[in-house]
């Protein structure tokens, strides 16, 4: 039935498709503070509020922390939620993302992902996010445009779904995709108003049943706590096809965990996040025609982990280069690296594999830097090892 | 028109009901857990209340007993006042769309947590009109880690992080002026009180819930561990405040001030301050100086209000 619903083709930067996906689903409270390069999510959105299009409570917040806990107030009053943030911003959010996922709060925040400070850079890379991957959260990565306005339109069904309850992150490149004008499809308002229908969050401040949040646990209950938190964690691969079964049915398009491409009979398989995707392929496109079996795999959904499905497209090839756009300094590399070879190790899978960090501070990869990568990892493959286990790719020499 | 004369004119007005309920684990004496009961004797209606990290956070909450009869939120120390601005707009927003309804909201802090830590998120809740009360508990000090100074704690008094030492005897800065800072934010309504004096503080209480947009009120709160004197003196010494002059009792409406109770023949502060450890060696010759300055202090700031009162505005 898909293709006789009337195309709506808009062109929009990724902040502004994210904010007219915030619009759709017809948010409550809107709390954020402006920072580089989300600024244009909230200046869209406010201005929505302010011409009458959106029903919301706008509120501008003296601090990324306050906007995060106006979120979480408004959450546990049965507000639908939503914030945006980057770099600084979501570091300076850190202790309250924490909370936001322990408490339970279904909030959606897009996080434009850029680097952290010092030295200062305004620019894309992921070691914002990172630092915040081990928050509980649900963070999701869009490659283009099109995927920034999806993710966020299920991020809302994702975080609301009854048996999951938790925070969702929609992450897109800083400048890249936050200010890149792409066409992409949308919904109608009536098809999003179907598709994340109001719900009621089952635990909201209720005063005929007055409830407790918050409270503080002693030894003797503070594990249980946590451990409920690693358990719904769990659930949410399948609340996140759930929700993108519904999403594919209306609109035609279909996500899952990861985005495999050409991985069926490669030999060498490439695994990043966000929109270096778009370029992976397009590049191995170029060597598949030269025979050269390559395949590149992103994360659509990069927390919690998606351990099996990793295993599943990695299982067969014989070299793996990680594209980190973050590093864990003083760790065993990069974070997705990291969580590869955790994953690997985990099913006895002995691959030759190596970290390839690139791309701090919005230093571009461009074709010619990711065709030497991949010349780089043919031959390796020939040789039979990396001569090196951790890569910074693209850094001048001197 | 005095706050008392409007709502609960005698404490028989007050009603019997408890929001605040016993079987918390406040110490013998606290003085938190007296303004906490008094103040939910003035809720007018279902209200969510929003704890900061502290004392009473801490002792109200221990899974899995509970001492609110009320909606009772806790998300951390420093963002009370952000909490209880996403909750109003929440509650506001959801009336307007029919999906929920307009209720009270009271943010309830301890100094540490609205003097230094929260300071910022006050601010800003305050700036931004939110309809929302919130309450300091000022026990001058962060009680809950065992006494360390605050930005509330007066000069001289010794902590655990200002100690009577060898060179140095307490707390060598000043009390900070809460009151001014919150009112150089231009909220309608604002007002300090005492748990000595029960009808002045829940009528305030009332009073700013029936005020649209930010209310504010500090409330001292002795504690028998951190002023060091023993539990049954709680009240005496909240009264000695009062009536020293240490801690004046007035209100603020859209920045015009009034003083609630007059003290027209203070007590010397000295009764005060002997009542408690805390300040013991003030009355050492060595700080002799220590003590002047206290006392020059809160004269000082007496005759300031007197003044404000007389032109009508707060400075």
């Amino acid at each position: 039935m898909s293709e006789l619903r009337p195309l709506r083709k808009m062109a929009l930067t990724g902040d502004e498709a994210v904010a007219y996906a915030a619009k759709q689903a017809d948010v409550d409270v809107v709390a954020a503070y402006p920072i580089t390069p989300q600024t244009i999510i909230v200046e869209r959105l406010s201005r929505y509020v302010a011409d009458g299009e959106l029903n919301a409570a706008f509120i501008q917040a003296e601090s990324e922390h306050s906007a995060l806990s106006i979120c979480i107030g408004a959450a546990l009053a049965g507000a639908r939620t939503f914030t945006s943030t980057a770099s600084q911003g979501l570091a300076l959010m850190h202790e309250v993302l924490h909370i936001a996922s322990s408490m339970r709060t279904p909030i959606v925040m897009a996080i434009a992902n850029r680097a952290l400070n010092s030295p200062l850079n305004i620019h894309c890379d992921h070691s914002d996010v990172m630092n915040a991957r081990d928050t509980g959260w649900i963070h999701l990565f869009a490659n283009n445009v099109q995927q920034a306005y999806d993710l966020t339109l299920m991020a809302f069904k994702i975080a609301e779904d009854p048996d999951l309850l938790l925070p969702v992150s929609v992450n897109m490149d800083g400048f890249i995709l936050t200010h890149s004008v792409e066409p992409l499809e949308i919904l109608s308002d009536e098809e999003v108003r179907q598709y994340i229908p109001h719900i009621p969050y089952p635990y909201r401040i209720d005063f005929d049943r007055p409830l407790a949040y918050g409270v503080m646990a002693l030894p003797d209950t503070y594990m249980e706590f946590r451990k409920q938190l690693f358990e719904v964690t769990r659930k949410a691969p399948q609340v996140f096809r759930k929700a993108s079964n519904i999403f594919s049915a209306i609109s035609g398009r279909s996500y899952d965990l990861l985005t495999p491409y050409f991985v069926e009979d490669a030999d060498v398989i490439v695994i990043a996040l966000g929109s270096t995707i778009e370029t992976l392929r397009y590049a191995a496109r170029r060597f598949r025609e030269r025979r050269l079996k390559i395949g590149v795999v992103g994360l659509t959904m990069y927390r919690p982990f998606p351990e099996k499905e990793i295993v599943d497209v990695l299982e067969n090839a014989r070299c793996i280069a990680v594209l980190d756009r973050a590093y864990s300094y003083g760790g065993v590399g990069g974070p997705l690296y990291t969580d590869i070879l955790s994953t690997l190790y985990k099913n006895q899978i002995g691959v030759m594999i190596a970290d390839f960090v690139y791309g701090l501070g919005g230093r571009d990869l461009k074709l010619t830097d990711i065709e030497q990568l991949f010349n780089k990892l043919f031959k390796s493959l020939e040789v039979g090892r990396f001569d090196q286990d951790i890569y910074w790719w693209g850094v001048k020499d001197d | 028109m005095a706050a008392q004369e409007k709502y609960f004119k005698t404490i028989k007005d007050v009603p019997l009901e408890d929001y605040f309920t016993p079987g918390h684990r406040l110490c013998a004496g606290c003085g938190p857990s007296l303004a906490m009961k008094l103040a939910m004797k003035a809720v007018r209606m279902p209200t969510a209340i929003v704890n900061a990290t502290g004392c009473v956070e801490v002792s109200t909450s221990m899974f899995p007993y509970v001492s609110w009869k009320l909606p009772w939120i806790h998300v951390a120390f420093e963002n009370t006042a952000a909490v209880a601005s996403g909750i109003t707009e929440a509650f506001r927003i959801l009336e307007k769309k029919g999906r929920g309804s307009m209720h009270d909201v009271i943010a309830i802090a301890g100094d540490g947590g609205t003097f230094d830590i929260g300071l910022q998120a006050l601010s800003g809740a305050l700036e931004r009109r939110h309809k929302m009360l919130y309450i300091c508990y000022d026990n001058e000090a962060y009680m809950n880690t065992g006494i360390q100074r605050s930005g509330a704690t007066p000069m001289g008094a010794a902590t655990t992080t200002s100690p009577v030492g060898k060179v140095i005897s307490g707390k060598q800065e000043r009390k900070k002026d809460l009151i001014g800072i919150v009112v150089a934010h231009k909220v309608p309504y604002a007002a300090t009180a005492s748990i000595s004096h029960p009808l002045d503080f829940i009528n305030k209480v009332r009073k700013a819930l029936e005020i649209e947009g930010p209310t504010f009120i500090h409330v001292l709160t002795p504690c028998t561990l951190g002023w060091r004197y023993p539990p049954s003196q709680t009240i005496k010494i909240s009264r000695l405040a009062v009536e020293t002059r240490y801690f004046p009792i007035f209100e603020l409406e859209y920045g015009k001030l009034k003083i609630n109770i007059k003290v027209s023949k203070p007590r010397p502060l000295e009764e005060f301050l002997e009542a408690q450890g805390r300040f013991k060696h003030l009355f050492e010759p060595a700080n002799k100086d220590v003590l002047e300055n206290l006392k020059m202090q809160v004269e000082e700031n007496w005759n300031r209000l007197l003044k404000l009162e007389e032109i009508g505005l707060y400075a």
